[in-house]
């Protein structure tokens, strides 16, 4: 009898266990497209993406899966790279380095996988840039910020290029931060500012950028105070701010804290706007507690006014995809769309092999399109030529750009 | 700055009282079998997601809009499904491994944790990230005019009263009835106990009761508090309820609610006052564990630790 409860006990417990199984190593089989008309004679490459299509982050990683998918079908469609058909892989890193590294591990464990799109995190793309680079693979992110990731630990004093592999169509903090001091200080006359970010990678870089730009801009920076990023009570870091009476806060981190945290100030009784990059615009900051009038800068314009992005809006939106482009929709398309013309820049002349990947990231950094974003190539260090950013707002359920801020940054 | 030390104060409170109701459950766990059930923050976590359910997908919109209507059943909504949850988990985790070593209902405790928070996310629509928890109870704060004002969240006054009350009513049920002198009987020893006519595996289902019973208010009433949930606050609070019931003593109620709020109060005032501002404010809590610890190996109200012939 005993001997059996415990049977059906640990049946039980397996079977919950083989669940969990299933929910954080999803494999999604490499999807191809159709492109039956194309010639597909010489194989299949495969198109890598490493981004958080789990976890909190996943309303922005699920609409980069995609958008990235959309111009992989795209290319199978159009025969962009003769003679190959390509395949795409998206791998869940939940936003996790250590889950990140062992994506980047998988995929550059297989020697078709001929670039990988991602990260998300500035933090993650740490993690996958030497792994990917050992391989010789190229890595083009849409959405990291983090300047040393392109220019080195010194990004300030001796800019150096740590990986050649390295490319990304986000521009950075470097940009974005001022950007957005200019914007709060000048634009919205905020004189005593709250800092706060969350410790990792692109939160701390984003708001020390931020902070130096404003001060010199002749605003105090009142508070710099830290949180966790899986703290959900933020009333000690509220009350400790309070005390300076800020009239801003601005954030370096994602949404899943800085809606809850734009709720917890109004609740006591702060009633002053939340301003953040690139990582809070998304839905569900609003849902999560952000207010109306809550701030944040973007990279590039927004892809509903663009005339280039129109043609990738109505596109996506014919695919019939469950979830929003979100933030980095057209980065995303454009970034994989580089990648796509350089294979087939790099490919024309001769067949795919492990080692013609190095022609592959030499075409990349090449890349001179018009995309979805605006204008795509690469400076000396990997980093876009494109540094246009605009400011969002809040209004209603979600944020929406404001009018005439769309500009790229000067000094 | 007088309104600074005293919102610390509040903002303490409130979380500790949280904590507290939490570590209730650890430590009448232990004290009846002895067992670190670490599955029980989860429990928490689950009662918030029963609520949440229950409001999104049962209740009329006019019952929503009423917070006096919507709050209890969102409480018996939680409650009931910790408890159920709970119970579940008493019967085919922890039961059968009655007579092993201690050491194997502890990694099952880690297991059940792990199986259900992934279970939250595998089956509850949306879990894979945040999802905002009705703000039923009033939302906003009452401003104390004492100096530049002293923030009090209705809903943290609620989490106060709430706890505060529950853990005395625990108190006087464990004290008083018969049911409690059960309880009492067991923890001392169950083999006597069952000679004098307790059925130990009652007794001890009813711990998992009451202890699912606490974790689920304590679910919808953080979910209130702070406007959202997501499947990881079960394991964030679990750690610091379980540091609470040892702070306090395991095993003991009292124990619980001042080690919540010993805790609740060194990160408030441990953010604000000591050096590395609020990026180390866990550390503190964690400091004092060891400094009790070393001097007060049981804890604030624990007993000396019996060792069995």
């Amino acid at each position: 009898m005993t001997r059996r409860r415990t049977l059906v006990t640990a049946a039980i417990l397996v079977g919950a266990l083989g669940l969990t199984a299933c929910g954080t190593n999803r494999q999604e089989e490499p999807q191809a497209g159709g492109g039956a008309a194309c010639d597909t004679s010489k194989g299949t490459l495969i198109i890598g993406m490493i981004a958080p299509l789990s976890g909190g982050l996943s309303a922005l990683g699920l609409g980069m899966r995609n958008s990235a998918q959309l111009a992989v079908d795209q290319a199978n469609q159009d025969c962009t790279v003769a003679g190959y058909e390509l395949a795409f892989q998206p791998e869940d890193d939940q936003a996790t380095p250590q889950v990140a590294g062992q994506a980047a591990t998988l995929l550059a464990s297989n020697p078709n996988v001929v670039g990988v799109i991602g990260t998300l995190n500035s933090s993650t793309g740490q993690t996958v840039q030497p792994i990917l680079n050992e391989r010789g693979i190229a890595m083009i992110s849409p959405a990291n910020t983090a300047p040393a990731l392109t220019m080195g630990e010194n990004f300030a004093t001796a800019p150096e290029r740590p990986f050649d592999n390295y490319f990304r169509t986000s521009t950075t903090d470097l940009v974005q931060g001022p950007f957005a001091a200019n914007y709060l200080v000048q634009t919205a006359g905020k004189q005593r500012i709250a800092v706060i970010d969350d410790g990792k990678t692109y939160g701390a870089n984003l708001a020390e950028q931020f902070a130096q730009q404003a001060t010199e801009l002749g605003a105090q920076v009142v508070a710099r105070e830290r949180v966790g990023e899986k703290d959900t009570d933020f009333s000690g870091v509220i009350t400790a701010i309070r005390g300076q009476n800020p009239d801003a806060v601005y954030y370096g981190g994602e949404y899943p804290v800085a809606g809850p945290l734009s709720n917890q100030l109004a609740g006591a009784g702060l009633d002053i706007p939340l301003m953040g990059g690139d990582g809070i615009v998304n839905a569900d900051f609003v849902s999560l507690g952000g207010r109306p009038g809550d701030l944040a800068t973007s990279i590039g314009a927004p892809a509903e006014t663009l005339p280039s992005a129109e043609q990738f809006v109505s596109d996506y939106e014919a695919a019939g995809f469950a979830e929003g482009f979100g933030a980095y929709g057209a980065l995303t398309y454009d970034a994989t769309n580089a990648l796509i013309q350089a294979l087939a820049t790099a490919l024309a002349d001769g067949e795919y092999a492990e080692d013609r990947r190095a022609d592959i990231v030499a075409a990349v950094q090449a890349t001179d399109m018009e995309g979805a974003s605006g204008p795509v190539s690469f400076d000396e260090f990997g980093d876009t030529t494109n540094r246009v950013l605009t400011v969002y707002t809040v209004e209603g359920a979600d944020f929406a750009p404001v009018e005439g801020s769309t500009g790229a940054f000067e000094g | 700055m007088l309104s600074t030390l005293l919102s610390q104060i509040v903002n303490g409170l409130v979380l500790g009282a949280l904590i507290g109701l939490i570590a209730l459950g650890y430590t009448m766990v232990y004290g009846i079998i002895q067992l670190i059930n670490f599955a029980h923050g989860e429990i928490f976590m689950i009662g918030a997601y029963g609520g949440l359910a229950m409001f999104t997908y049962l209740l009329p919109t006019f019952v929503q809009q009423q917070w006096y209507l919507a709050l209890p059943l969102l409480l018996v909504a939680g409650a009931a499904v910790s408890v159920a949850v709970a119970v579940a988990m008493e019967r085919f985790a922890y039961r059968p491994l009655r007579g092993a070593p201690r050491l194997a209902p502890l990694i099952t405790a880690l297991g059940v944790s792990v199986a259900l928070q992934e279970a939250v996310r595998v089956f509850y629509p949306g879990a894979t990230s945040a999802l905002p928890f009705p703000r039923i109870f009033l939302e906003g704060s009452y401003i104390v005019p004492i100096g530049d004002g002293v923030p009090i969240r209705y809903t943290g006054v609620l989490i106060i009263v709430v706890s505060l009350a529950l853990a005395v009513g625990l108190q006087l049920f464990v004290d008083r009835s018969r049911l409690g002198r059960a309880m009492r009987a067991t923890a001392q020893d169950r083999d006597v106990a069952r000679l004098m006519g307790i059925d130990p595996d009652r007794v001890i289902v009813l711990t998992f009761v009451l202890g699912g019973l606490l974790a689920g208010v304590a679910g919808i009433l953080y979910g209130a508090d702070l406007g959202f949930i997501n499947i990881d606050i079960g394991f964030q609070t679990g750690i610091f309820a379980f540091t609470a019931a040892v702070l306090g003593g395991i095993g003991s109620i009292r124990g619980a609610i001042v080690g919540g709020l010993v805790i609740g109060l060194v990160k408030a005032l441990g953010g604000q006052y000591l050096p590395g501002g609020t990026a180390y404010d866990y550390v503190w809590i964690f400091v004092v564990l060891i400094v009790v610890l070393v001097f007060r190996p049981q804890g604030f109200f624990g007993e000396t630790e019996r060792v069995r012939a």
